[in-house]
């Protein structure tokens, strides 16, 4: 075994290390955000209108906090956490 | 056909909750893996300009006084001016790095909006409480976009921005005018109008 390989080898270890807690982290992002958006809505489901839409305008229909933050959650690893995935494990 | 303006509030906590979670994955894979694909370079810019650009129409639609209209405009003018700063930069238009200076100014211009057209203490209702808050987190908060301007590449900067963002979705999720905490607080404040 070369010297050359052994040195490789103890620099890369803890950049893979590192590499792989930056991959777990993007990959946990969005959907920490879309659990917290569905615990919200289980802690108060008065904030969900679809729960008791009686008599309810559009907007209330429409914007409805906990669900917007599912949704950013879903979008935001959708389409931009796993692209950027891909290009971490490029690298 | 308007939405009320409680509904506009949670639509701009959407986007500072997205806008914070596009700079926390900047944040932690580094400024070279983000900006691999040359989309994401111009992603959270971009969306800080158009949140700019959308302020307006609140100005316009929502704002019932003079002070309150002032505010909204303010932070319209402050948010296009550090997105486009940024938009020239990623590009390469601006080279100056004292254009990094956009974004902490925006910050501290935004919080003094938020204090300054608050005109009731912090527990007079809720949206005083929040106004208060808001204010104060933009002002402090000042003090990473500050540091970024001058450490460009310090993450703790980055992340200190993106949790800024986030702290102030939170606080605009939060704002109702009818609520069982900090609903309505003063008997001055008025009906609640829902």
């Amino acid at each position: 075994m070369s010297t050359h390989t052994a040195i490789q080898d103890v620099a890369s270890h803890p950049r893979a290390e590192i590499s792989s807690w930056r991959h777990r982290l993007i990959a946990l992002l969005g959907p920490l955000a879309a659990l917290a958006g569905v615990v919200w809505a289980i802690v108060q489901p008065y904030r969900v209108t679809l729960l008791h839409p009686h008599g309810e305008g559009f907007w209330w229909l429409f914007v409805e906090p906990p669900l917007l933050v599912v949704v950013a959650g879903a979008l935001f690893h959708l389409l931009v956490a796993r692209p950027l995935l891909d290009d971490l494990e490029e690298t | 056909m308007l939405p009320p303006a409680e509904h506009v509030h949670w639509m701009f906590a959407t986007g500072f909750l997205l806008l914070g979670l596009f700079l926390l994955a900047e944040a932690i894979v580094g400024e070279e893996v983000w900006r691999r694909r040359p989309w994401r370079a111009y992603l959270w810019p971009s969306f800080v300009f158009l949140m700019g650009v959308l302020m307006w129409p609140v100005m316009t639609f929502f704002t019932n006084s003079t002070i309150h209209m002032i505010a909204h405009g303010a932070w319209a003018q402050v948010m296009m001016l550090a997105g486009a700063a940024e938009l020239g930069l990623v590009r390469g238009k601006l080279r100056s790095p004292l254009w990094r200076f956009a974004m902490p100014f925006a910050f501290l211009v935004s919080g003094v909006a938020f204090l300054v057209h608050e005109q009731n203490p912090w527990f007079f209702q809720r949206s005083s409480f929040l106004h208060h808050r808001l204010g104060w987190t933009m002002v402090v908060g000042a003090a990473f976009p500050l540091a970024r301007a001058l450490r460009p590449r310090w993450a703790l900067a980055n992340a200190g921005i993106a949790l800024v963002f986030l702290v102030l979705a939170v606080a605009l999720f939060g704002d109702r005018d009818l609520a069982p905490v900090f609903g309505h607080l003063s008997p001055l404040a008025g009906e609640p109008h829902r």
